[in-house]
């Protein structure tokens, strides 16, 4: 049962094969059995989701129920929920009891998906290895001891092991998108402004942006449906129309032109994942797709201003953790510094700590102009070198990440080098563009994403154009040894 | 030396929005702490701004009222600190960009001495939580009802040049927000504050350095806590020392002010854009609308009161001190049918009995239309000016409308002539050599003499007789 897509499953429980509950307990089993090993899960719900299970069974019953009723699913633990612990991965939120729905949690009961529980993830998303976790480091259910990537690692892990049927990630510098290409699934970060913000614990708010992670890209489309949508609660989210995504997942890409920007390749990139990508490549050329030699000249600026802009966003985002309303207090406070510094002091990680710093830095008085604004110049530059490839192409492909899944502890001691493995899509935030990851020829046994960017508000020419390719290849089928 | 004082104010005003500024908490004053506090207010993880429209609309209101540059592209920005009622650790205001730019307004030193104050610009923020430090047995409680209530910070040119000045200034951005039905004014709860920067120089020097004065939470703190700066100031500069850069804290228990922290103390508030917050565009039809729904402002409304009503200048400006009294005037005028009556009442009678009640306008036991209804039973000669003060007191007293009383009290003017003269007939005969010595005087000394008879007649007639009457009456009868 856990290897089937969301179609094939919300058919199953229509036809009466079996029912949400006996679908919902066959998860949890695998969630109990392996998330020891993998240490996905932060929070299981068992009891609520068998409720909720029993709840989706009667409203099929009923007829006319959404797609996703009764399908298990499971979210990033940084997605508040009512009544659920929402951590963030932080011990400073150990303690924290969301007392509301984020909107994409609320949209999901809505639409009947049953929450088996909430994913481990790099402390307040920051991370490309979700070693950075308060609950202990994810492991890839590809190879034991090898990082899912981070932040959203736990999502991408309990997808590729069969833990839920698909799970919401969030994708700040590629958290989305590098965790599914360690873990061999498909990945969407939406455009920005397509999936509210609303209860999505803030770590860089011009950058987050929440999206599905999934075992292929129809799934990934029938999570983003459930998704999208204008909120009147989140400023920045648009007020655009949410396509039909699996209307068009099926159509011709003949005549697609696919910029395959020349700084993408070679320079730090493996060359078998080149090679994988080539493979991938190849495949679209065959679908009748066309290959088109682009540049992205400030590509490598891509990194630097990522890591001045998101900092400073969030040394400002984070400052409501004082340990004053909710959160980790320190014991026996002298004073109100003593209250503040011991309570972030002992709240936070090492990694978060080191970006607030970074931030508060960048944001000071004599530096603001130097580091701040001119990142959000080379920003500009960024999203003008998307604006002009795009009068070319259609969509744009690359890898995901330079390497395959590293081992735990490899990089941890060398933020910089971490921070290199989001190279390929640090851009695509800084942008706003929507990107997705999909899996292609695995290197040595670890699997490998295939990168798409699309231009604003192209989800589903991006759905569309993964799916064509999951048509006519195998590669986003397996199954790691032991999960199957 | 010759000293010059140069003063600066920030104005916070509260706007009168129904909700906060960025979320639906209603901004009532004086709940249960935390009552009117949602999870926005809290600033629980994962929330969001939404700005309400209404304070922008106000904003701008008050842009065009002083005739201001109106920013058609704001931008809302986070002022970064920790405070325990600062929930989020950033309060959101504007920088660089704020809504409202330079404009002016004009105040009045003396009768007729105009004075233009510049005004650097408003923007719109926050407000913070309250930190409340008794009761808590060490500890400080926090209280954020207020979280979130929307302010204008109204940043004036450093124009002002004595603490008169200041005063006038502010009473006039009072005024004009009051008039524009943006803020209540009301500065005991603090929906109208000031701060102060302060500084003095050598008449025609370079710019001395300023203290900024908090906590002047009256017209008559600001006046002082000024004064009493100005004075600390200079002291310190005759006696060859420096002013530092401060918050200096008013206390008026002890009448002095206080230093609160210095320059080197004070944040670095790396403001920066909130990346939650969409930048403001205003379209000019907004402007436009806003302009053209304009409320009559108090220089006008002071010279239509002039024109129409036919008040002195002095009497056009006491009433137009404040809307409320305005409109008070001015309905009670309409249902009296004579202004200058009504203005006379107003400025006298029911102003005297506000003050010696303690109490505001809004507080007064009689409305305007009872009082002008009062009125217009002098002018219909119901009753007499003098009766009507025994009328009005019983109608403050809660004892009924004016005719109600005029009735059960039986202070109808007797207007009857016969009724009258049998009175009068009575006083001459009762007063024989008043009569002669009246007869003997001469025309000079007649009418003060006239005084007695008149007092008479109106002490036997209670006090009903129509005067006027009376008078003829005994004209007639003595001469």
């Amino acid at each position: 049962m856990h290897n089937k897509t969301i179609s094939e499953l919300a058919q199953g429980l229509r036809a009466g094969d079996f029912s949400s509950v006996e679908l919902t307990q066959t998860y949890l089993d695998r969630v109990a059995r392996f998330n020891p090993q993998l240490n996905s899960y932060i929070t299981i719900c068992e009891a609520t989701a068998l409720q909720a299970a029993a709840l989706a069974d009667q409203q099929i019953s009923d007829g006319d129920a959404p797609l996703l009723t009764g399908i298990p699913i499971a979210h990033k633990d940084i997605f508040c929920t009512d009544g659920v612990k929402t951590s963030c991965g932080s011990k400073m939120l150990d303690n924290f009891i969301a007392p509301y729905d984020a909107h994409v949690v609320s949209l999901f009961k809505q639409a009947g998906a049953v929450m088996l529980g909430k994913t481990n993830m790099d402390e307040f998303a920051m991370g490309s290895s979700n070693e950075n976790s308060f609950y202990g480091p994810v492991h890839n259910p590809w190879k034991s001891g090898a990082v899912p990537g981070g932040s959203s690692g736990g999502s991408a892990a309990a997808v590729a092991a069969g833990l839920c049927v698909a799970a919401t990630g969030t994708d700040t510098g590629g958290s989305i998108r590098q965790p599914a290409a360690f873990c061999g699934i498909t990945g969407l970060k939406p455009t920005y402004g397509r999936v509210s913000r609303y209860g999505m614990i803030a770590f860089a708010s011009s950058l987050d942006q929440g999206g599905p992670m999934a075992r292929t890209a129809e799934d990934a489309a029938a999570m983003l449906q459930v998704m999208a949508g204008f909120d009147t609660r989140d400023s920045t989210s648009a007020e655009q129309p949410v396509p039909d995504y699996t209307a068009g997942l099926n159509d011709d890409i003949a005549g697609l032109r696919i910029g395959v920007p020349r700084e993408y390749l070679g320079g730090g990139l493996d060359p078998a994942i080149e090679a994988s990508i080539q493979l991938a490549l190849a495949e679209y050329k065959r679908l009748g797709a066309e290959l088109v030699e682009i540049s992205l000249p400030n590509t490598e600026l891509g990194v630097p201003t990522y890591y001045v802009v998101a900092p400073a966003e969030c040394s400002s985002n984070l400052s409501r953790f004082d340990g004053v309303r909710f959160g980790h207090r320190c014991s026996e406070p002298k004073d109100l510094e003593d209250l503040y510094k011991r309570s972030r002091g002992e709240g936070f990680g090492a990694e978060v700590k080191r970006r607030i710093m970074v931030g508060t830095y960048a944001l000071s008085a004599g530096y603001y102009d130097a580091y701040y604004l001119k990142a959000q110049k080379i920003r500009h530059l960024i999203s003008d070198d998307f604006r002009d490839a795009f009068k070319q192409v259609d969509v744009i492909m690359g890898p995901t990440a330079p390497s395959t899944a590293f081992g735990i502890g490899e990089k941890a001691d060398d933020p910089v080098t971490m921070y290199l493995s989001d190279i390929y899509t640090i851009a695509v935030n800084l942008a706003g563009l929507p990107g997705m990851s999909i899996p292609v020829q695995p290197v040595d046994g670890m699997p490998v994403g295939l990168q798409l960017i699309g231009n604003y508000f192209e989800e589903a020419k991006l759905l569309n154009v993964a799916h064509r390719l999951q048509q006519v290849t195998d590669w986003h089928s397996a199954t790691p040894a032991g999960f199957e | 030396m010759q000293w010059e004082t140069v003063i600066g104010l920030e104005i916070h005003a509260q706007l009168a929005t129904k909700s906060k500024i960025f979320s639906g908490a209603a901004t009532a004053f004086g709940s249960e702490p935390n009552t009117q506090a949602c999870n926005v207010d809290l600033g629980m993880p994962g929330v969001l701004p939404v700005l309400n429209k209404a304070a922008v609309r106000m904003a701008v209101t008050f842009g065009v009222a002083i005739d201001a540059e109106i920013g058609q592209r704001s931008v809302f920005a986070r002022k970064n600190y920790f405070y325990p009622d600062l929930p989020k650790g950033y309060q959101i205001s504007q920088f660089e960009l704020p809504i409202v730019g330079k404009g002016e307004v004009e105040i009045e030193l003396d009768r007729g001495v105009h004075k233009p104050v510049g005004v650097t610009r408003a923007h719109l923020e926050e407000d913070a939580g309250k930190s409340l430090h008794e009761d808590f047995h060490g500890m400080t409680g926090v209280d954020l009802n207020r979280a979130g209530t929307p302010l204008l910070e109204i940043v004036s040119e450093p124009d002002m040049r004595s603490a008169k000045e200041a005063v006038a200034y502010a009473k006039k951005i009072h005024q004009i927000v009051q008039y524009l039905g943006i803020c209540d004014g009301n500065m005991q709860e603090g929906s109208f504050r000031c701060d102060a920067n302060v500084s003095v120089r050598p008449v025609g020097g370079p710019l001395g350095t300023r203290a900024e004065l908090k906590n002047l939470n009256s017209f008559r703190f600001l006046e002082r806590a000024i004064n009493i700066e100005v004075e600390r100031q200079i002291d310190l500069l005759e006696a060859g020392g420096k002013v530092v850069q401060e918050t200096r804290l008013y206390d008026a228990d002890n009448d002095e002010t206080r230093s609160m922290r210095s320059k080197e103390e004070a944040n670095d508030y790396r403001y920066f854009p909130d990346p939650d917050l969409l930048p403001v565009e205003l379209d000019e039809g907004l402007i436009e609308s806003i302009r053209t729904s304009m409320p009559e402002l108090p220089d006008a409304k002071r010279a239509r009161f002039s024109a129409d009503y036919g008040l002195s200048e002095y009497d056009a400006e006491v009433l137009t001190s404040s809307k409320s009294l305005a409109d008070y005037y001015e309905q009670a005028a309409k249902v009296a049918g004579d202004a200058k009556m009504a203005a006379n009442w107003v400025m006298g009678e029911f102003s005297g009995a506000l003050n010696k009640a303690g109490l505001t306008l809004e507080q007064s036991p009689v409305d305007a239309d009872a009082l002008g209804g009062m009125l217009l039973r002098i002018v219909d000669k119901t009753i007499s000016g003098k009766i009507a003060k025994q009328v009005f007191e019983s109608m403050w007293a809660g004892e009924g409308g004016a005719d109600q009383i005029i009735e059960a009290k039986g202070l109808k003017q007797i207007t009857d002539v016969g009724a009258i003269e049998a009175v009068v007939d009575g006083v001459l005969q009762a007063n024989p050599g008043q009569v002669e010595n009246y007869r003997n005087a001469d025309e000079k000394k007649r009418p003060k003499m006239l005084g007695f008879f008149v007092g008479q007649v109106m002490k036997q007639s209670k006090g009903k007789a129509n005067p006027q009457q009376v008078n003829e009456l005994l004209l007639k009868k003595l001469d």
